[in-house]
């Protein structure tokens, strides 16, 4: 949600035209793979980029142990707020916590810890934080899975209709439209929502849960029934402005190659215009909407904090929300990090699969 | 070199003409910003007669191609007719167009890396239109294009291969090939070797020369390069401002145009073993007429170096200028004034290649 | 000494040169007029900034004023109120109008801040190339990886609750886009021969940096700005309503947190919830119009197909 714009004013950014991307430039034309079709090739070229994910993700980890220390406050007086603790009390906590060794010794250990997967325990919850997040992991993927499925399918599709009418009272309305949900606050867009379809205003009635994953403990099948219907406002604020950004996206892909030559020369082997724009037109306008695809989901994963938030739903979003306030560094950093993580992983997807859609870049 | 081609120089005239272009015109826009691109234009071309169109850039060959099968857009108005075997393209539905693309008449690009899809690989992009026009199976298509692509010089092991991965020669190849796919019985080359070495060009221009007369094809081939269309085609056309200005039998509009856009044209072009001209190549001063602003009278008389006072108010037709020649310049033909007529191309003999 | 005998006064290159960019802010201008679009934004940009500036005379400071407040909580829109009250008592239209100063201002400080930082580095990045332009480039990808929304939060957090803190935010983490596409123009410009030409008479390095890459840079760098800036006031808001904004300014995102924590959602409150996202997006989408309009008269090649 909160990224910025490539303008297209660049041949380099893709001709994404003022639609917010955040990431690297996408990986077609700046992506200097393998000239040699070799096989080999290739996956020296993705091993090289999974060394590259490496160094990022320790850069974050880094990043995340020292810019929380500078939170103001100490946690230990903030879990102790109020009550009565005597200093050896306190003394016990910092060390329990291993806030009393020295800076750089904490963050080693840190680091060491982090390989095996111990983050530490949360100061709020007494309990690991892998736990937690683990916890929390099923619900944000339901959630963000769900959002980039129907998401994708209908952007892509509207989008690749819109460039391909272009002009049409159905482009400029879908344009409009995109552009209007996408200046649209998503947490405003999930509130209005709730106060829509869940409290119910006027004569409509309140069809959907105010928050939460679930509500009763029933199991099998109506539980998943129960867990969908908890589902659908969520992702349907989630879907919204993504939804917005795809289809802009891949109508400004497609609208830059509409243009191209080779898409005379389909026309003058006699094609259907549909098979024209199905067959030549739409798998090069995707190679760089599918890289930008991948990059954004990275950001759709932190955007559904504030859907989380707004819908309660217990997904790592709202976790983090809560462990700020504390400040539960533990978890504050694992969930920083896990973030960060989820977009080098998909930025490191992204330029590894390109290799495979665009010939040009060689196998 | 004249010893192999079958010299077609007579105006064709007798039998149904492969091509019959009548009185075509091409306007971009409409109401006030409509821009003329093409003026009112007359083709005629038989099955194994190559006609070169010549011109600058903006006199309206390119458009004219596409035209030819109505693959301008849509904000293109297109009048006149347009008889390919008798049918008018033009009014055809938009079936029977789909149909007559590619199998009655076919483009060869210019700009192959452009005209070629860069994410399909060359043997499909070759075998596609057979697909689609013949019923073959997909085994029978891609054992097609592989011949085709022996035809045009190159092996059939690379109809695996991705454009990126050929040379600018071996891509226009290719786009020979590909135009071959349907036995079309017209060719329609634009520019096809503008963006080539002279080397390959030469091999190029041969290749398309041998099999349009193995075939007996029909073949138009657009180029500024006179000197090219001369030696290739049998008739040229020369065109400037939407407009043909002078045509006739190639050997003889190049070396000795009665039109003086002709003659400045031809005359550009440098003679090998002319020292003369190689020093002092004569260009034409100014620049091609803007299509939305065209001068008044002879669109030509701003450049030209024999216009008269009239020149600028009397717009020319086309009149007769020898045997199967004609010329829109009111210098040329049988009521011509008596001034010096404009100065034909060199006299030397050229080598020809 | 010969003195010049001709009529006209000798004009300098200085003024020759402003004479040809104030030609091309007028083409630029007519070009702009042209599309509905940006003029629609552009139109809605001034009501709004007339408004932000307006504020103290349309509504009062003292309508901020929560223990002085003219009604009574959560009042539904009536004649004396349109919007309704707050919790407190306060009329919501005057909040709304007062908020325009802080969403514009930390919206606009905050896009200049990123597209200064993004601007400098890019430039110099660019020209320097070797072992600086490297380095920096690392770090500007390094930024990139990272969800802004998470960096923004975090920084939030661990600085003070004001409104810098939220300009500083913003800024820090969405430079890096711009950086980067300033960087490729950079290298593009300092390809062309006039840069060789001008190295070649002595120019410095800030010379070029200034005088021929700057202006070159100067139409991506504003129309990037402009849709920065609507970045960052979505960005505002979303910290205010994370509760991570100035608690002592009125904001349109600290609105939306007031309205959850009063209780808006659950009571149906819709008059406490509307008006302020409605005002966030309507700006958002204005500030991307104009920027949209302004990308399409600077490269022509985008065409009326926008």
């Amino acid at each position: 949600m909160s990224t910025e714009s490539t303008p297209a004013l660049l041949k380099g950014a893709a001709g994404v035209d003022g639609v917010r991307t955040d990431g690297p430039a996408p990986a077609g034309p700046s992506v200097r793979g393998p000239r040699a079709r070799s096989t080999t090739a290739y996956l020296r070229y993705a091993a090289g980029k999974l060394a590259g994910a490496a160094v990022s993700l320790f850069a974050v980890l880094v990043t995340s142990f020292f810019l929380f220390r500078l939170i103001p406050g100490d946690p230990v007086k903030q879990m102790t707020g109020g009550r009565q603790v005597s200093t050896e009390q306190i003394a016990a906590m910092r060390k329990e916590f291993g806030l009393d060794l020295p800076l750089w010794q904490q963050f080693t250990e840190y680091c060491g810890k982090a390989l095996t997967g111990d983050f530490g325990t949360s100061y709020q919850f007494r309990a690991p934080v892998m736990d937690k997040i683990t916890e929390a992991l099923p619900a944000t993927l339901l959630l963000t899975g769900t959002a980039f499925v129907i998401y994708t399918a209908i952007g892509i599709w509207l989008g690749a209709r819109s460039a391909w009418r272009n002009g049409s009272a159905g482009d400029r309305f879908h344009t409009a439209f995109a552009l209007t949900l996408y200046s649209v606050p998503s947490f405003w867009l999930g509130l209005l929502l709730i106060i829509t379809l869940s409290v119910g205003i006027g004569p409509v009635p309140g069809m959907f849960p105010t928050g939460g994953m679930e509500s009763g403990s029933g199991s099998g099948f109506a539980h998943v029934l129960d867990v969908a219907h908890h589902l659908v406002l969520p992702v349907v604020t989630l879907v919204a402005v993504e939804y917005a950004r795809t289809l802009l996206v891949m109508r400004s892909s497609l609208l830059d190659e509409m243009g191209s030559d080779y898409l005379t020369t389909a026309r003058a082997k006699g094609l259907r215009d549909d098979l024209v724009r199905r067959r030549h037109a739409v798998p090069n306008a995707m190679l760089p909407t599918v890289t930008l695809l991948f990059v954004n989901l990275g950001n759709t994963v932190a955007g559904a904090i504030l859907v989380e938030t707004v819908f309660s739903w217990p997904g790592l979003g709202g976790l983090f929300y809560q462990a700020l306030s504390v400040p539960d560094l533990p978890l504050v950093q694992a969930l920083f990090f896990v973030f960060a993580a989820a977009v080098i992983l998909m930025n490191t997807l992204a330029d590894v699969i390109y290799p495979l859609l665009d010939p040009r870049v060689g196998r | 070199m004249t010893a192999v081609k079958t010299e077609s120089v007579t105006e064709p005239g007798t039998g149904q003409p492969l091509l019959d272009v009548r009185n075509l015109r091409v306007t971009y826009g409409s109401g006030t910003s409509a821009v003329p691109a093409v003026r009112g234009v007359d083709l005629r071309i038989e099955a194994g007669q190559k006609l070169g169109i010549a011109g600058e850039s903006g006199c309206g060959k390119s458009t004219l191609a596409l035209a030819l099968l109505r693959l301008l857009p849509a904000s293109a108005t297109l009048s006149g007719e347009i008889l390919l075997d008798g049918e008018d393209v033009l009014t055809m539905k938009w079936g029977r167009l789909r149909a007559v693309r590619w199998a009655g008449a076919s483009i060869v690009f210019q700009g192959a890396m452009h005209s070629l899809n860069a994410v399909h690989r060359i043997g499909d992009q070759i075998a596609e239109p057979i697909l689609l026009h013949g019923g073959a199976t997909q085994a029978a298509a891609r054992r097609r294009a592989g011949e085709l692509l022996e035809q045009v010089g190159l092996p059939a092991a690379r109809a695996d291969a991705y454009p990126h991965e050929l040379s600018g020669g071996q891509r226009q190849r290719v786009m020979i090939a590909m135009a071959l796919a349907c036995d079309p019985r017209l060719i329609i080359a634009d520019e096809p070797t503008t963006a080539l070495d002279v080397m390959i060009q030469a091999q190029i221009l041969r290749l398309i020369e041998q099999l349009v007369s193995d075939q007996a094809l029909g073949l138009i081939m657009i180029s500024h390069d006179l000197a090219v269309l001369s030696d290739t085609c049998d008739r040229l056309s020369v065109m400037y401002a939407g407009r043909v200005v002078e045509e006739g039998p190639a050997k003889q509009v190049y070396e000795k145009a009665r039109h003086p856009y002709g003659s400045a044209l031809s005359a550009a072009f440098p003679r090998i073993g002319d020292l003369a001209s190689r020093h002092a190549p004569r260009g034409l001063p100014g620049d091609p007429p803007d299509p939305s602003a065209l001068p008044s009278g002879c669109t030509f008389h701003p450049r030209c170096p024999v216009a008269l006072d009239s020149c600028a108010t009397e717009d020319q037709e086309l009149r007769p200028a020898g045997p199967s020649r004609r010329a829109a310049c009111v210098l040329v033909g049988p009521q011509a004034p008596a001034t010096p007529g404009p100065h034909g191309g060199a006299q030397e003999t050229r080598s020809t290649s | 000494m010969t003195t010049t005998t001709d009529a006209a006064p000798a004009i300098g290159p200085r003024a020759l040169t402003w004479a040809r960019r104030r030609h091309a802010a007028a083409r630029f201008w007519r070009q702009y007029r042209g599309h509905r679009a940006g003029l629609a934004g552009l139109a809605v940009l001034t009501l709004i900034a007339l408004t932000a500036l307006a504020a103290p005379l349309l509504v009062g400071a003292d309508s901020l004023s929560v223990t002085a407040a003219p009604g009574g909580p959560l009042e539904e829109p009536s004649a004396a109120f349109p919007l309704g009250t707050d919790q407190f008592g306060r009329s919501l239209l005057a909040l709304l109008v007062w908020g325009t100063r802080v969403s514009l201002t930390v919206g606009l400080l905050a896009a200049f801040l990123s597209v200064a930082i993004g601007t400098l580095v890019g430039i110099t990045a660019g020209h320097f190339k070797g072992w600086y332009g490297n380095v920096v480039m690392r770090i500007t990808d390094w930024f990139l990886v990272m969800p802004t929304l998470v960096l923004a939060i975090a920084l939030a957090t661990v600085l003070s609750r004001s409104l810098w803190t939220t300009v500083l935010a913003i800024g820090v983490t969405t430079w890096p886009t711009t950086a980067r596409l300033v960087r490729a123009q950079t290298l593009s410009v300092e390809s062309r021969p006039y840069i060789e030409r001008s190295k070649a008479l002595g120019g410095g390095h800030r010379h070029i940096m200034s005088r021929h890459v700057l202006p070159n840079v100067m139409p991506l760098v504003l129309a990037q700005t402009t849709l920065v800036i609507s970045t960052a006031i979505l960005t505002e808001a979303t910290l205010a309503f994370l509760g991570l904004g100035d608690p002592t300014v009125v904001s349109w995102g600290g609105l939306l947190q007031d309205a959850r924590e009063a209780g808006a959602v659950s009571s149906g409150n819709w008059w406490y919830l509307a008006p302020p996202g409605l005002a966030i997006a309507v700006v958002a989408l204005a500030f991307t119009l104009c920027g949209r309009t302004i990308e399409t008269v600077l490269n022509p090649k985008l065409g009326g197909s926008r």
